[in-house]
Formats: C-alpha cells, structure tokens, sequence
C-alpha cells in the first residue's frame, strides 16, 4: 500500500483545517500544531521514553529492563513471536499496566494523561451498544472534544472509515472487521495524538485486513503518531518505518524498518523473518 | 371469574395492597440494590468475594426463615420493637425488600460484571473513573437490569411465608393475593382463592413476557 496516495477527506488535511486539533486544553499547544503543516501532532507530547522497564509476575520476568524512546512521526511496529511481551510493553506505554521497575517519560506527561492525547484500539474491537455513529459520538464526549467540533469530526471519521451508510446501524451487529474500522473510526474522529493498536488485525480475514491497514496508514497520514503491535511480518513490512523487535520480554533490536527486514542484526530476528519456529 | 369480571371490592383491595407492598419493596430494594451492585463489581476490596457469596447465597433464602427473623426483630422485645412496625404493610414491605434485595443485587452485579470486562481498558484508555463507568455500564446494560427488577418483582409478588408471618393476614389490613389464597384453601372456600389465583397468575405471567420482550430488545441493542 502506497501510503503517499491516499486521499484525506477535504478540509481536514493537516494544517489545511480551521479547526483547532480537539481535545487539547491548551491553546498554546493547539496553535503550535496548526502552525506545523503536514507534520505530527504528537509532538507536543512525544518523545515517549522507556527506562529500564521491566515487569515481573510472581517468578516470571515478562518484560527485561526496556529502553526504547519513541518520537518522530513515524508508525513504529513492535513485532515478535507470541509471549515477546509486545502487548504488555504496548499496556505499560499506554499506561494500562504500571511496570514493576524503570520508567514511562513523557514529554509533556500532563497533556499525555489527557484522553484526547493518546488512544488505544485492542485486538478484540470493542464497541458500545448503540449506534456506529454514537459509538463515535461516545469517543468525542469521553474524550473531552469540544461540543462544536464534535459534527465536523463525525463527519470526518464517517467518511474516511467507509462507515457512513452504516452511521445509524447498531454497533453490536456489525461484522468484526467493521467494528474494528469502527474503533479506528473514534481515533479517527478524536485524532489522538499518539494511537497505540494491539493487533488489530488479529482476526480478520485478508479483505477487512486491507481496509483496517488503510485505516491505519489514513490516521498516520492524518497526523497521528502510530505505534502497533502485531506478529504479522507482512503487515510490519506494508506499515512499518521502523521496527521494534521483541523476543522473550526483551528488545533485541531496534531501528528502521528496511535496515532490519534487509540486514535483521540478530540471529533470532533473522530466524524470526525466515519464518522459523524461535520460540 | 365472576368475582374478578365484576371487580369484587374485597378482591380489588387485595390485589392493590399486594401491588402496593411488592412494588414498593422492589423500589426500595432497587434504590439499594443497584448501587449495591454497581460498587461489588467496581470496586476491589479485602472480603468482596465472601460478600459476594453471601449474596448470591441469600437469592435463595427461604421467606419463612426470613418472615421469621424479621418478626424477631418488630416483635415488642426485638431492637425495633419500639415503632410498632409488626402486623402492619410496613412490615411486609420490610420483609419483602431484604428478600428482593439480594436478587436485584446478585443480578446487577452479575450484568455489570461481564459489561466491566467488555469495557473496562477502553474506559481507563479513555480516563473514565468509576463513577461515570458505572453509569455508562448502568445504560450499557439497561434491559438486563430490568430483568433484575422484575425478576425481584416476580419474587416479591408470589412469596407468601414472609409477608404470612410479619403481616398477619388481618382482614382490610395486610391481607394480600398470596395470604388470602392460603387461608381460603385452607378454609374451603375455592371461589375467591381461584379467583386471586388467575390474576396472580396474570401477573406473573405478564411479568415473563416482559422479561422475554426486554431480553428481545437487549438482542436488537
């Protein structure tokens, strides 16, 4: 997928919109990301950095003094084979899970801990029991988007997810591919800052699989700082600028998605891309 | 049935004051209950498990046991003695709530419960607190609750030991549907207690079908 060709819905294109970025409570910050063009809007809050994090659980070290800082406007992929600790580390950076030792930095953590800043779509779509579009409404008030943003911002997410003929469906009776467009669909409307995605692809079938990826690249290109776990190689390889690669609670690597899927700098990550079993 | 087709007075006395007693003891049991519910299933404390299991236990408590204790308790010697509360609506209204309350908690928290593991990382995702999760749990899962509701009214309206015991069955006092079934059987006389008999079943009944319409729309939601 060619991320450069996809087409923003008119008016909202980054720098091109009147509007203020929602969810923000500082006009300060507002107005520095309407003054960057084309650029991220989680600049404000990024760079996201991770001291020696780990996580122990009784005996088990699920996660081994991590040290990654993540910033930039790039869409990071932290790929593994299953039980890395890629959907713990992905917790921890969203503030789900607290690690048992090191650090979460952030650069501005108070407008981190703003819900409009940072979002998260979970393998498992979750979606209330109204309708798609008040699912997305749901996503503007708990995010604290202001009121008279909200219409323009449904609009947008509607559109862009392919969603609109389906705005008054409820949300229950969806299909999980469209759920899943439906939870990128909030990110989309709220346009988070940093967007963290737990294998949000983890249970479809190829077709809704290309259209979630679209999604995805759509609120890259939209602005939105993407950092995605998944243990699909090709999928890394289509979405991927750069690549954290995990293997038993531990970074073995880390860097730009082309160095590592042509020159993997260690023997389990080229074992990993061979397609051997590592674990 | 001539009874119930010309609205007997005696037969319409009953039955409001039975409707009357049980709707009011949901209510209240409701006004307790939820919350009660609502705060097991979001909150995490020392012993939550133990209450729990004594709240499920007590959905099968049996209403002469309960008519018992809380005929203990009003009785003249008993802590609340002093109100004169005993032989009166008041008391069946009493009795009928501790009887429906642990139903319409067990079943709030049980429908809250598997909301809460839908929902709760996308609403600490968003920095939703638990106050306004539950509220949004209490909307999520409004049919299912209800169900609870009614199944406590459904309970309520067709329990006779309790209500036999602190009510007293007085005539024109705190005689109700179930009671007075009881004593025109016992006594022989069929006519009113089947009469009674076929709007009981009416409610409940209908009660059922509202149960199985709500669980319809649930479906649809």
């Amino acid at each position: 997928m060619d991320k450069r060709n996809l087409k923003l819905v008119p008016g909202r294109n980054p720098g091109e919109s009147p509007d203020p970025v929602p969810g923000t409570d500082s006009a300060a910050v507002s107005s520095a990301s309407l003054a960057m063009p084309g650029t991220s809007r989680a600049a404000a809050i990024l760079p996201l950095e991770l001291v020696d994090v780990g996580l122990v659980s009784g005996d088990a070290a699920l996660l081994k003094e991590i040290n990654l800082a993540f910033g930039g406007d790039r869409t990071s992929v932290i790929l593994g084979p299953n039980g890395a600790g890629k959907t713990l580390l992905l917790r921890i950076c969203h503030g789900l899970l607290s690690p048992t030792t090191g650090k979460v930095r952030w650069r501005d953590p108070d407008l981190a801990m703003h819900p409009a800043a940072q979002g998260m779509v979970f393998q498992k779509p979750v979606v209330l029991r109204r309708s798609v579009e008040d699912n997305i409404r749901f996503a503007l008030k708990a995010c604290r988007v202001e009121r008279a943003l909200h219409a323009g911002c449904l609009a947008h997410a509607l559109e862009a997810s392919g969603l609109g003929p389906l705005a008054g469906r409820r949300a229950m009776h969806l299909s999980g591919g469209e759920r899943q467009r439906l939870s990128l669909a909030r990110c989309l409307a709220v346009q988070h800052r940093v967007l963290f995605l737990d294998e949000p692809t983890a249970h479809l079938d190829p077709a809704a699989t290309r259209r979630v990826e679209e999604m995805i690249a759509l609120i890259h290109e939209d602005g939105t700082r993407v950092i995605m776990v998944t243990h699909d190689i090709g999928q890394a390889r289509r979405l991927a600028d750069e690549i954290v690669f995990m293997h038993r609670g531990e970074v073995l690597e880390s860097g730009p998605a082309t160095d590592f899927f042509a020159r993997p700098g260690t023997a389990e990550a080229a074992a990993y891309l061979r397609g051997d079993l590592i674990w | 049935m001539r009874m119930v087709a010309e609205a007997d007075e005696d037969l319409v006395e009953i039955v409001l004051l039975s409707l009357e007693v049980s709707l009011s003891a949901v209510a209240i049991a409701a006004v307790i209950g939820m919350p009660l519910g609502a705060w097991l299933t979001m909150y995490r404390f020392p012993g939550r498990r133990v209450v729990i299991a004594l709240l499920n236990s007590f959905m099968g408590m049996p209403p002469v046991v309960l008519g018992l204790v809380v005929y203990l308790l009003l009785s003249r010697a008993g802590p609340l003695g002093q109100y004169g509360l005993l032989f009166t609506p008041q008391a069946m209204v009493f009795a009928q709530t501790l009887l429906v309350l642990p139903i319409i908690a067990a079943l709030t928290r049980q429908t809250l419960d598997d909301l809460h593991r839908d929902y709760d990382e996308q609403f600490r995702s968003y920095r939703i607190g638990p106050l306004p999760g539950t509220f949004i749990l209490i909307r999520e899962g409004r049919y299912s609750l209800a169900t609870a509701l009614l199944a406590g009214f459904g309970r309520a309206s067709a329990e006779v030991g309790a209500v036999m015991i602190v009510g007293g069955n007085i005539n024109h006092v705190t005689r109700v549907m179930t009671t007075t079934i009881a004593m025109e059987t016992s006594k022989g006389d069929f006519s009113l207690a089947l009469g009674l008999g076929i709007v009981l079943l009416t409610i409940v009944i209908s009660i059922n079908a509202l149960v199985l319409l709500l669980q319809s729309r649930e479906k649809l939601a």
